[in-house]
């Protein structure tokens, strides 16, 4: 399967989804953002990090470059597309996905591991993990509290868009374990396609048990499958 | 022009006698610019001219180092070809007065004292000291100071994973901030920042120089008074996301051979930089200051020198290759322009308008600046008159809650979540052990890094805490299973003009050389730090170490929490009950009084190397030093966070249980042990001749001292998780 990831100036996760994207097998290239074309891929990946050092409103200067409108192209055709944490902030930039990423409810950057549901594992992303299971990923934002207008999240519902979930150790998806103030302790969400994927949490930080652990390794194999 | 009178002398920070020197060194009166240039380069922050004399007699060489304190930073040789560059630097004058934007800009200059040498940074950690919690200042400066280091890390994308954040009322009118970058590069691909060969492009590129800054140096080489506020436009503004563009561009073209030598713009700005390379070189340097990209318009050539504004560099680069090097920094967007060569002249010449603005031989401001012999007294030892016995009497238990609940003994989640801990996902230990564990990349080694320091007894026995604090920083690195290598050091002290805040230096230093030649543990790096304190009252001496070890095979590597249900837990190394200037007499019953406890180097090495030994032969579960609380608090950390608890005998020899569990006798450590290899460990220590006990084993949910207390882990856990959210 081939892959691109996509770097902005401030990209700083972009390293560590390509060092994840070859462990798993995939042949990856990095994508400048200047580039006016994207190389033939099965999936772009857009890291997280702090592209234009998140200036004006975190992913807006990175939504409107030039590699972008391929990006955008691409996605209309089919291409899988997975946007972690700046990623996800810049696919909502671009309209792509639906809803916005505000401040973290307690206004200061959060950086742990934390407990995350699969709500739909019928999809290109998750179909190697088991509905509801819980996974422990790490996040590491200052924006990753999301928002949604009440239509748009009735139709997350409604057509199961819901990727991830904020959860306890028991899969509860209580307030306490909210951990940014999420509208319904949404971690990640699909576009209607579900071919795009955008979502707070590292998966390419899970997938080494020297320095973490290995829930984030089924989202890649899923894509593989 | 303005002219030279004895008030802008002093306004540039330099004596009466300092400027007489300098005409005699020209041969003239300086002009502004000039004058300006000199109060740059011989203030304390740069020059080291009250402590260059004490810091050559420590030990900087051994066959593991690369590069020893000189460069931008120190250089280790890991094996394989990999090298770690290392350093730490102080950045709290202006911490204080902007403390968001002076932690901020700490980070952003030890980063690029590190990726100028040719390392991708790998790690930041950081040791911050505040005043009393009470103190009005306290929650804003912590809170800014926070804010900052994890701002600028987390954008530019370097996992913070280690420090100390301490209270203590003598940083309430002048904080610290700390900051430490580890870098790993290639040992044939170091880069050096001595200039070579004759009319080379001298290139500068970065950020454009703005107003920001100017005599940072110079402010930060002097006590604080009552108008430090008017200090502020002093702080330099920095860009985590510019920085991240520059590192990246710098490691572009460090990839091939154009780059004769770089320097970082850091205090002093355009002036240390270019002042350094030259005379490092044995060379002359021209610059053509019209030519220097600037931020705001009509900036004089004074404002230029000595701007500090952030994430700037200057190159040399070889013949024919500034286009290569332009397409790069223009790629990333950065400024690039070739703003003067090297001369044989040995003098540093400043031209704008086609003028010569400004001419200083380069010795005058580098060899020939003032070093000077200060006056210093040895401590005046007091004797301690506490009587145990007459203190108000209090639980165990009780002592145990309240160190545990306490601002200095807290778990510090609500400040390391704050930072990114986990990007380049090469963290394989985090914040809260004794030693953070940063894999190298793609190897299976890792390296082992802390930062420590232990004011109070610096200040009580400057010369027993200098040794303490190299020896627990060693200690740290020995729990989690990594062979210490070397150590840079930030030494903050009062005001070196008082005799006796230079004996303290003087005697913290010997300290520090003695422990660090005992375990071969040389110095590669450092930063001193002069004129903590404000309306004349000093801060207490407060040295910080930081040191570098390696782990061979990361799979190997230990951590301190309880594995398994009735291990024998071995206490390593002599308990004698030393309570003088302990954090169980400071937090309960407020005295800081008499001597820290006695180092022996001989079993701090002997003990260190026998648990390695252990750790090595994979026959132990987990290991903690005891530092500060004593033994009660070690076996606390070990529970908290785990699923085990501990069963604890009553001591056998030792009677006051407070001395027993709270001392602070230096060079032990718990150890966790399956019983089936306790034999095995227990014939390594005798072996070694290493003094141990058996002190209890490990229980499941319970932190138990028998007849004493009982408490669920759980609880502990959760009133040692309260202090920062109370806050």
């Amino acid at each position: 399967m081939k892959s691109s990831v996509i770097v902005f100036p401030g990209s700083n996760c972009d390293r560590d989804i390509a060092v994840a994207l070859e462990k798993m097998q995939f042949k990856n290239q990095m994508v400048w953002h200047k580039e006016t074309k994207l190389p033939k891929s099965d999936l772009i990946v857009i890291p997280g990090g702090f592209s234009y050092g998140d200036y004006l409103r975190s992913g807006a200067i990175a939504g409107k470059s030039l590699i972008i409108n391929e990006v955008i192209k691409a996605a209309n055709e089919g291409c899988l597309i997975l946007g972690i944490c700046n990623g996800f902030q810049i696919l909502t930039e671009t309209g792509l996905l639906q809803g916005v990423l505000l401040r973290n409810k307690k206004l200061k950057f959060i950086n742990k591991d934390v407990n995350i549901k699969v709500i739909n594992n019928q999809t290109k992303f998750s179909n190697k993990y088991k509905k509801d299971q819980i996974l422990k990923i790490n996040i590491a934002h200052n924006e990753g509290n999301y928002f949604t207008n009440p239509e748009h999240l009735q139709k997350l519902k409604n057509e199961n868009l819901i990727a991830f979930k904020y959860c306890n150790t028991t899969g509860n998806t209580d307030e306490e374990s909210n951990p940014n103030g999420s509208l319904e302790n949404i971690a990640g969400i699909f576009n209607s396609k579900k071919n795009i994927l955008g979502m707070m949490p590292h998966p390419e930080r899970m997938i080494d048990n020297l320095v973490s652990n290995t829930d984030g390794v089924n989202l890649f194999s899923s894509l593989l499958n | 022009m303005k002219t030279i009178t004895n008030k802008v002398i002093e306004q540039h920070g330099l004596k009466l006698e300092e400027y007489s020197t300098i005409k005699k060194l020209l041969k003239r009166e300086p002009n502004l610019l000039e004058l300006g240039i000199f109060s740059a380069m011989w203030n304390e922050h740069c020059s080291y001219k009250s402590s260059r004399k004490h810091l050559k007699n420590l030990p900087t060489k051994g066959k593991q180092v690369i590069q020893g304190p000189g460069e931008n930073a120190g250089v280790i040789d890991i094996g394989d070809e990999d090298a770690i560059i290392f350093k730490i630097e102080s950045h709290n004058h202006p911490s204080y007065i902007e403390p968001y934007q002076g932690a901020a800009t700490g980070v952003g200059g030890i980063l690029r004292d590190v990726f100028t040498m040719g390392a991708r940074p790998i790690a930041l950690l950081n040791s911050i000291h505040f005043g009393s919690p009470d103190h009005f200042k306290t929650r804003s400066l912590l809170n800014g100071v926070v804010s900052g280091i994890g701002g600028y890390g987390n954008c530019i994308g370097i996992p913070t994973v280690a420090g100390e954040t301490k209270f203590n009322s003598t940083y309430n009118e002048n904080i610290l901030v700390n900051a430490m970058a580890i870098g790993h590069a290639k040992k044939n691909k170091i880069f050096y920042s001595r200039a070579k060969g004759l009319n080379k492009s001298v290139v500068y590129v970065g950020s454009k120089t703005g107003r920001d800054g100017i005599h940072g140096a110079s402010m930060a080489s002097a006590e604080f008074d009552d108008d430090s506020e008017e200090k502020k436009p002093t702080v330099q503004v920095g860009d985590p996301f510019t920085e991240k563009l520059l590192m990246e561009a710098c490691l572009e073209l460090m990839k091939d051979n154009s780059i004769i030598s770089i320097q970082d713009m850091g205090a002093a700005g355009l002036t240390s930089s270019s002042v350094e390379m030259a005379s490092k070189g044995e060379l002359g340097i021209e610059l053509n200051l019209d030519k220097v990209p600037c931020r705001e318009e009509n900036m004089t050539p004074y404002e230029m020198m000595l701007s500090e504004s952030q994430e700037r560099m200057l190159i040399i680069l070889e013949d024919g290759k500034e286009k290569h090097a332009k397409k790069i920094f223009n790629k990333w967007d950065l400024d690039f322009v070739i703003i003067g060569k090297t001369t044989d002249t040995n003098k540093l010449t400043l031209k704008y308008n086609n003028k010569i603005e400004g001419e200083i031989p380069l010795d005058a401001l580098a060899s020939k600046a003032p070093i000077y012999d200060r006056k210093w007294v040895k401590k005046k030892l007091t004797k301690s008159k506490i009587d145990l016995k007459k203190l108000k009497k209090i639980k165990i238990e009780d002592a145990l809650i309240k160190i545990l609940s306490s601002a200095n003994h807290s778990n510090k989640n609500w400040i390391t979540s704050q930072y990114d801990q986990m990007v380049m996902c090469d963290t394989a230990q985090k914040s809260g052990a004794d030693a953070a564990i940063i894999r190298i990349h793609k190897k299976e080694k890792a390296i082992a890094v802390s930062v420590d320091s232990s004011s109070n007894y610096c200040k009580s026995h400057p010369l027993t805490g200098g040794k303490q604090i190299v020896c627990e920083n060693w200690r740290n690195l020995i729990s989690v299973g990594a062979k210490p290598i070397a150590i840079t050091n930030c030494l903050n002290f009062g005001n070196p003009e008082d005799p006796k805040i230079m004996g303290e230096f003087v005697e913290c230093l010997a300290g520090i050389k003695e422990s660090c030649e005992f375990l071969n543990y040389p110095v590669v790096s450092g930063n001193v730090s002069f004129y903590n304190g404000t309306n004349k009252k000093n801060i207490s001496p407060t040295p910080v170490i930081g040191g570098v070890g390696l782990i061979s095979k990361l799979k190997r590597s230990m951590n301190h929490q309880l594995k398994k249900n009735d291990s024998v837990l071995l206490l390593i190394g002599k308990t004698f009950g030393h309570l003088e200037q302990s954090i169980f007499l400071e937090e309960i019953h407020s005295i800081i009084e008499g001597q820290p406890p006695e180092i022996n180097l001989i079993n701090e090495k002997n003990n260190g190397e026998s648990v390695l030994e252990i750790i090595n032969k994979d026959l132990v579960n987990s290991v903690h030093d005891i530092s500060s609380g004593g033994l009660i608090i070690t076996l606390a950390e070990m529970s908290m966070g785990s699923n085990y608890g501990v069963k604890i005998d009553k001591p056998k020899k030792l009677t006051d249980l407070f001395k027993y569990f709270f001392g602070e006798d230096q060079g032990r450590y718990v150890l966790e042990i399956d019983r089936n290899n306790l034999e095995k460990v227990e014939n390594i220590l005798k072996n070694n001749n290493v003094f141990y006990e058996n002190i209890g084993f490990t229980q499941k949910d319970y932190f138990e001292i028998q007849k004493e207390l009982k408490i669920d882990i759980k609880e502990l856990y959760k009133i040692n998780n309260q202090w920062y959210n109370n806050y």
